[in-house]
């Protein structure tokens, strides 16, 4: 299979704190990729090296293209969908505009069949399209934020600790929902989790991450079945 | 009863000029937390535009509607070329950037068109109507249709359009608006264009009032932040209804309380500030968002 997305010695800084002391990392097409570690290890910060929300150096490729000095804007367009950790959403606006806003760099005749396609996904959204997002529920919130990215139609959606804060229920249908999408219609997913334990159970590939850098990695079988990877950085 | 009711619709005349200026403002203020000083200038700027092209032959609405068109493109270079730059900077940066654009504009017009006070026509004809035996001013109900029009053609905008939600969205949420595609510097710079046309239109209709000068619009300004902070800000429908009721209000004020008068009328939008940032800062239409955590 191809790489969809590799990561080539990439640094990123906050001011003057290195967050990313040259990561590699390859995702194939249509693959689902973790990111673990504990807090602090670089994890949400390789995501948004690749989105384009903090400053990087070093190379990162994206269907056989250079991501270079491109922004957010740029990167989105690109096919890329990024749903931040915790509030992805518009919180003074409604579900319905929050989903348009996902469709915004999409063409304006694929509304219709978009949207009732995330509907499909998120039954209880019919209902409250009006509803203020910033007054849903937490797990509402992180659903929305899915289906917000999801309106990108993106080749490669990059989901930021989609657990944190939610009900292991909420979680479970998060991560299936994923699987589906993954699974269907060869969405590639690259997923940064503290939930070590769910992340392995949906990727096939995982990385771990240390103080920014990669530390171990691995097939997701592999690395549930080494003990003392298990022990030392999967705390579980 | 009769001078009452005319007293009132000549309140939401002037009220209506404050209400679109207060809006041009809030516009702004929502997206950058920054209030731009230069607002009436660049309005006054703008007349002085229209009066040329008026001069040079133009029927009024035809000078009218391209004024408007130049305010647009003026507004969006301004932000471009000269907010841009200290877009990072702290708001008092920007604020006092705004200040300098406002002497810059005005000594501008002082240099190009002189100091003289000059006459600028109105669309409208100064004659009476006749309902129910009170007199009121065409001019009046000319203002107030082209004022809140516009103000009306603007929330269709930015509540109907796909550029006006994202408009919104980058106010509200740049970075998450970034995430979404939106180019959310030149939304930014939109949101300057627009909020100079609502400038230009408040500058036109109360021209022919107040008559065209490079400091005309030093008092509608004021006015305008009075009643954008009566209405709370964070709020565009605040701004508007607060310029009605201030408008509406001052007019009431200096007609039936002797000793206000038209001299006080500036200290009393003033104290309107004052009173409500004292009172209640958020306005009487600004609300705290509810957010669940």
């Amino acid at each position: 299979m191809a790489a969809l997305l590799e990561l080539d010695n990439v640094e990123a800084r906050y001011g003057a704190t290195k967050a990313l002391h040259g990561i590699s990392l390859t995702l194939d097409d249509g693959s689902i990729v973790a990111v673990l570690g504990a807090n602090g290890a670089g994890k949400t910060t390789t995501l948004r090296a690749v989105s384009g929300t903090v400053r990087r150096s070093g190379e990162i490729l994206f269907d056989g293209r250079r991501l270079g000095r491109r922004g957010p804007e740029a990167v989105a367009r690109l096919g890329i969908a990024h749903v931040p950790e915790g509030r992805g959403t518009f919180a003074e606006l409604s579900v319905k505009e929050n989903l348009r806003l996902g469709a915004y760099t999409q063409r304006p005749q694929a509304f219709k069949a978009d949207y009732s396609r995330v509907l499909n996904l998120f039954p209880w959204m019919l209902d409250r399209e009006g509803q203020q997002a910033g007054t849903l529920s937490g797990g509402e919130q992180q659903m929305l934020a899915l289906a917000r990215a999801l309106m990108q139609r993106p080749r490669l959606l990059l989901l930021d600790e989609p657990s944190l804060g939610l009900a292991p229920g909420l979680v479970t249908d998060i991560f299936r929902i994923v699987r589906e999408l993954n699974e269907k219609e060869g969405l590639s997913v690259l997923v940064v989790e503290q939930n070590a334990a769910v992340a392995l159970e949906t990727a096939e590939r995982a990385y771990v991450l240390e103080v920014g850098r990669v530390v171990v990695t691995g097939a997701s079988d592999e690395l549930r079945r080494n003990e003392s990877v298990r022990r030392s950085y999967l705390g579980y | 009863m009769a001078n009452f009711l005319q007293q009132v619709v000549s309140g939401l005349a002037t009220g209506g000029i404050y209400g679109s200026l207060a809006l041009a403002i809030v516009l702004i203020y929502r997206a950058t937390r920054v209030i731009n000083f230069a607002q009436g200038e660049m309005g006054m700027f703008a007349a002085f535009i229209a009066l040329w092209l008026i001069d040079s032959g133009w029927p009024y609405w035809a000078a009218f509607f391209a004024t408007l068109g130049l305010a647009f493109v003026g507004g969006v270079l301004v932000e471009r070329v000269v907010i841009r730059p200290v877009e990072r900077a702290p708001v008092v940066t920007v604020v006092i950037v705004t200040v300098g654009l406002l002497i810059g504009l005005n000594g501008a017009a002082f240099w190009i068109w002189g100091g003289d006070t000059r006459a600028f026509p109105s669309a409208f004809s100064t004659r009476a109507i006749h309902v129910g035996g009170v007199a009121f001013s065409i001019q009046d109900f000319g203002v107030i249709g082209v004022s809140l029009g516009a103000v009306a053609l603007l929330f269709l905008f930015f509540r109907f359009t796909k550029l006006g939600l994202a408009m919104r969205a980058a106010a509200l949420n740049p970075e998450a608006s970034r995430l979404v595609g939106v180019r959310v510097g030149w939304m930014l710079a939109l949101g300057w264009g627009f909020a100079s046309v609502l400038g230009a239109v408040a500058a036109m209709m109360v021209a022919p009032t107040i008559f065209l000068d490079p400091n005309m619009m030093r008092p509608v300004l004021l006015y305008a932040i009075a009643a954008a902070i009566l209405g709370g800000l964070e709020s565009p429908i605040g701004a508007v209804l607060g310029g009605l009721i201030l408008g509406v209000g001052l007019n009431l004020i200096s007609t039936y309380v002797d000793f206000v008068g038209d001299a006080l009328k500036l200290p009393v939008a003033f104290v309107v500030i004052l009173a409500v940032l004292l009172v209640k800062p958020t306005g009487l239409f600004g609300r705290a968002t509810v957010r669940r955590v």
